[in-house]
């Protein structure tokens, strides 16, 4: 860490990390997925997450998110151990997942989606006794327009377009009130200018919330200006500013090519 | 699967024919008990068979409501509900052979004719408590309702979806078909229960007890429709149509996917076990056949005719399927089975949406 980068919104640095990832090993079949891994997330950071296919961004999200148990490590979330736990209620403790391929119920309109995100109570017999309250239908518009769907409030989910899905499903994550978002490349098939516009979303979103991106686009990690991890062969390769990993010569070995 | 099914509410203008169609059926079949009162030479004459033929089918009906609630809605294909509709048609039955009473052949006071029959002494613990009406209706809703939520729980928990859960829920009634037919099991083995004479004090067999049975049953059926309306319609509706489609996302939403499966697959079961209570003094007859995988299966074919995800559609289904087969099974019993199984594969290839799809235009 030798280029420092302030906390969004001066966030203390001591402040007690969100998420804290130490000596993290996922080996499936003898491949090490992830190997020795370690991630520390602050209140309110945004980081951003880079490295080559295969270097274990994505396990570490399911590792965080407990579809997948580590082999080895410690895993928490503030002071709860992660690898106990299964998706439900980890999701339930405040930390919401956007997938790499877009994915939420096509049956179902934008408006209907949004709802079954909004943080409400889970079980069976509390979601029959549900009643949308204004409160409830304010806080999804309000979201509707963060994300820009607010004009297709009543249409199936199914029939959106791949950008207008990867929002929606940034929305569904918003409406969850999580602590700390996972977002897995939330630009792949998105124009540029959709792109910046996601960009702005998300450094918005983080400072109130821990944001972790992962991401294959450099263009759109610099206009993110956070922390840059990278990810190689499971570990953490290097770590600080996009300009300062970009000139690092390990990544540059590895990653960006040269 | 998913695009295919219409969503759960469907627009306001649509819901209100939907709404006037159904008050209009159920009021057609609320007649034919009174019609089947005029003289047999009137127009408008209904005869027994219709009553009690038609009866027969709004438990089936019911059946096809509880397996459309849970595979229309939640997906989960039971290939097992006949199980639970013959467990409640158990519990009638042994309610009507405990009311038999030293009527039976051998005059036994208290034990049913095959129990004499096969040298018992007393009544099995189990049959204490059939002889009361409310205790039948309890046990008609429990046993299939406990039955699911063991079978459930251990396949929801372990994550069991898609096939392998249907042939869990196949081999479950298959189980239960060479069970009751041990002679042992003190079920009546091979022959189940027959000969049934009362029930609350009605004989049966009398037109005032068709009727009874008749209007009982539609009562059922239009109770489970509105529970089942106000489930789908509710955000557990949508949480279930969620499950059906991408039931990992729903546990990364924070939804504990196995209890709303339980919740929908239980109370699916108790209203199969309540169709079959009804359905048995109707028959006059229970025995270990209604557990067959086949039975099953059909009443998973008229939903899947009806057009499962939508409750009106099952209830089509179950109408239209049967009026077919006592059609069918009249003219050329041999071809019923081929066009079952014709029927199905038809309505895959070209009716995605089943006969409900005829009448609703396709999502938008």
């Amino acid at each position: 860490m030798s280029d420092e980068i302030s906390p969004p919104l001066g966030q203390g640095k001591a402040a007690k990390p969100v998420l804290y990832l130490d000596g993290v090993s996922v080996v499936f079949d003898g491949f090490r997925a992830l190997n020795n891994l370690s991630l520390v997330v602050d209140p309110g950071e945004l980081r951003a997450i880079i490295g080559p296919n295969g270097a274990g961004k994505t396990t570490m999200m399911d590792v965080i998110t407990g579809k997948t148990r580590p082999t080895a490590g410690v895993v928490r979330f503030r002071d709860h151990d992660l690898t106990k736990l299964d998706e439900a209620t980890i999701a339930n403790l405040g930390i919401g997942r956007k997938f790499q391929k877009p994915t939420m119920f096509d049956a179902l309109t934008v408006f209907e989606n949004l709802e079954l995100a909004l943080k409400a109570p889970r079980g069976p017999f509390a979601c029959l006794r549900w009643a949308l309250t204004g409160e409830a239908r304010r806080r999804i518009e309000a979201v509707m327009e963060e994300v820009g769907l607010s004009a297709r409030a009543q249409d199936r989910a199914g029939v959106l377009s791949h950008g207008q899905r990867q929002w929606l499903e940034i929305g569904m994550l918003l409406m969850q009130d999580p602590e700390l978002l996972l977002v897995d490349e939330p630009v792949a098939g998105m124009t540029d200018q959709e792109t910046e516009h996601t960009a702005a979303l998300l450094v918005r979103i983080a400072g109130r919330r821990s944001v972790v991106v992962v991401e294959h686009d450099l263009e759109f990690v610099r206009a993110l200006g956070s922390k840059v991890t990278v990810l190689c062969e499971g570990s953490t390769l290097s770590e600080g500013s996009i300009d300062h990993v970009q000139n690092d010569p390990r990544v540059i070995e590895v990653y960006l090519g040269r | 699967m998913s695009a295919s099914i219409a969503s759960p509410a469907p627009a306001g203008a649509a819901r209100l024919t939907i709404r006037l169609v159904l008050i209009g059926a159920v009021l057609v079949l609320a007649l034919l008990p009174l019609l089947n009162r005029l003289p047999p030479d009137s127009a408008l004459y209904v005869s027994d068979f219709i009553v009690s033929i038609t009866g027969k089918w709004i438990t089936y009906a019911i059946l096809a409501l509880a397996i459309d609630l849970a595979w229309g809605y939640a997906g989960i294909l039971s290939l097992g509900h006949g199980a639970f509709f013959a467990l409640g048609g158990y519990a009638m039955g042994m309610h009507l052979m405990r009311l038999i009473g030293p009527r039976g052949v051998y005059g036994h006071p208290t034990l049913p004719d095959f129990m004499v029959f096969l040298g018992y002494k007393e009544l099995p613990w189990y049959w204490l408590g059939f002889d009361h009406f409310p205790f039948m209706v309890l046990m008609a809703m429990a046993v299939p309702g406990m039955l699911a939520l063991v079978v459930g729980y251990l396949a929801f928990r372990s994550r069991i979806t898609g096939v392998y859960l249907s042939i869990i829920t196949q081999a479950m009634t298959y189980a239960l078909m060479l069970a009751f037919f041990r002679n042992d099991m003190g079920f009546g083995g091979n022959n189940g229960f027959t000969d049934f004479k009362e029930l609350l004090g009605m004989p049966l067999n009398t037109d005032a007890a068709r009727a009874a049975l008749f209007y009982a049953s539609l009562a059922l059926l239009v109770v489970a429709f509105l529970v089942c309306t106000r489930i789908t319609q509710s955000k557990l509706g949508r949480v279930l149509v969620a499950i059906r489609d991408a039931e990992s996302r729903v546990r990364f939403l924070g939804y504990d996917v196995t209890q709303h499966k339980l919740f929908v697959f239980v109370l699916s079961a108790v209203l199969a076990g309540l169709a079959g209570a009804l359905y048995v003094p109707q028959v006059g007859i229970i025995n270990p056949g209604e557990f067959s995988p086949g039975n099953s299966i059909e009443a998973v074919i008229w939903v899947a005719v009806g057009g499962r995800g939508t409750l009106v559609g099952a209830v089509l289904g179950a109408f239209s399927v049967n009026a077919l087969k006592t059609w069918l099974t009249t003219v050329a019993p041999d071809l019923w089975l081929f066009a079952l199984g014709g029927l199905f594969v038809a309505v895959t290839l070209f009716l995605p949406r089943g006969l409900i799809g005829l009448f609703s235009k396709a999502p938008k």
